[in-house]
């Protein structure tokens, strides 16, 4: 009995191990192997300020703190970039120097390259590790969406929306985000220490 | 949260007229028009419930068409068998969480708790958002489906009519255990029917909605939270049959399912049928 005990489990285990492996080799193979939960399985394309075309999983490798704004925004949308500088200046030089960010504007019509490019220049943002990009009014939706991000176009061409600050590890997961902005948020703060800490 | 109490209320008081009008409404089912068939709808200013602004403009809608009934567990199917990345087992947590279609049988078989003509439900954002794409539509906006949606029979908009929120508030007062009716039913007057009354409805403007509990102040000091103009002024605060809608539909993320939330199509324009 003891030994059809035992083989019951190994059995058992065996079935684990395949049904783990099925549902981890999902089709979608041209994601090649991104979890189930990466937000770089959308397929979102993406004009940076310098006009060139990327993909959202450009990023793919390394950590990426990622946001949403709009350059015409009078109030939210400085304060989440320079919650994005707190949070970045907390790190030291090496840790800095891993962490990508973007910043996705919700302005597809007013927001162009150029735009962009001039409010990067004026806020003295670093080109060489930000890259602030647009994408077409759907693309805009479907990212939010996977950011959890809540946005309404206002009458006036302005939005209303969240300020959210979302972390995502080098393959695209969520490991953290936050909506305080402003002060440095500590355990958000603390989660991009520590994604930042190792080479990916 | 007045509000709730309110509406508690309210919900008892017409239990019994609920009961009644449902079985008129069974009673008075026409048999469903041809599935993918859309109406146009000739869109206007339109008084939405959500201002466009802190000043409480109104909302334009432009000329669209939009789907006559609900997409249908027949029709998902379809759209499953053929695009088999949205099979339940195949489809990234990412756009829809494991519920996904948990009531049909199987991935590609509906079963016995999914008949063919009832609305599918269970979908997530994405998924809806992809099966509207297969039919070269999208989802509407909810400015789009409120404005559908604030017709009855007679009227292009009913929503001041005492009756008329009381229908709406009485299917809410309905536990949503029972299983669902068959899409079909009287149309309005656009000849778009079950916007009141079977499913709950994505809006591809869902994350747009922004009503936290925060922002139902009229003078919301809470500006950190939001940029521009702030939170939103909701208007007509007493229309409880429309705000508690869009009180649901914002507290979703995109990923989500829930057992009697569906979805319709619509497409730009005023052109004819499909």
């Amino acid at each position: 009995m003891k030994i059809l005990a035992n083989l019951r489990i190994a059995i058992a285990a065996l079935a684990f191990l395949i049904t783990t492996h099925v549902a981890a080799t999902e089709p979608r193979a041209a994601a090649d192997a991104l979890s189930g939960d990466s937000i770089y399985r959308l397929d979102l394309a993406l004009v940076d300020q310098d006009g060139r075309g990327l993909v959202l999983r450009e990023w793919r490798g390394g950590p990426v703190l990622i946001a949403m704004f709009y350059t015409s925004c009078p109030y939210m949308c400085p304060l989440i970039v320079e919650s994005i500088k707190r949070t970045e200046h907390a790190l030291d030089d090496n840790a800095r120097a891993r962490l990508h960010v973007v910043l996705v504007t919700f302005d597809s019509a007013r927001d162009t390259p150029l735009v962009l490019k001039t409010a990067a220049e004026k806020r003295h943002i670093d080109l060489t590790r930000w890259t602030l990009a647009r994408a077409e009014p759907a693309g805009v939706r479907r990212l939010a969406a996977v950011l959890d991000v809540q946005y309404r176009a206002l009458p006036d061409g302005g939005f209303n929306h969240s300020g959210v600050m979302t972390l995502l590890d080098a393959d695209g997961g969520i490991v953290a985000r936050t909506d305080k902005l402003g002060e440095v948020d500590p355990e958000f703060l603390a989660a991009v220490q520590k994604a930042t800490a190792t080479a990916h | 949260m007045n509000d709730a109490i309110v509406l508690s209320t309210l919900r008892k008081t017409i239990v019994m007229k609920s009961l009644l009008s449902m079985a008129f409404a069974a009673a008075a089912c026409a048999a469903p028009a041809d599935a993918a068939e859309y109406a146009s709808l000739p869109g206007g200013v339109f008084a939405s419930v959500l201002p466009a602004d802190a000043n409480s403009a109104d909302v334009k809608v432009a000329a669209f068409r939009l789907r006559r009934e609900p997409v249908t567990n027949a029709e998902f199917l379809a759209f499953v068998r053929a695009h088999a990345d949205w099979r339940r087992d195949r489809t990234a947590s990412v756009f829809a969480e494991p519920r996904y279609l948990a009531h049909w049988a199987a991935a590609d078989a509906l079963g016995a708790d999914a008949k063919p003509d009832q609305p599918v439900t269970q979908v997530s954002w994405f998924a809806a958002q992809a099966f509207c794409a297969s039919e070269g539509a999208r989802l509407p906006s909810w400015s789009e489906w409120e404005f559908a949606a604030a017709a009855d029979t007679t009227r292009t908009d009913a929503r001041s009519d005492p009756a008329w929120r009381a229908a709406i508030l009485n299917w809410y007062a309905k536990p949503s255990t029972q299983p669902l009716a068959n899409t079909g039913g009287i149309a309005n007057l656009y000849g778009v029917r079950n916007l009141h009354g079977l499913v709950w409805e994505w809006v591809d403007d869902f994350n747009a909605l922004l009503v936290a509990s925060d922002s139902r102040d009229q003078n919301d000091p809470d500006r950190l939270r939001f940029c521009g103009a702030g939170a939103l002024n909701l208007r007509d605060r007493d229309n409880y049959a429309v705000l508690m809608r869009i009180a649901m539909l914002s507290s979703l993320k995109a990923a989500n399912t829930t057992t009697n939330l569906g979805f319709r199509c619509a497409k730009d324009g005023a052109g004819e049928g499909r």
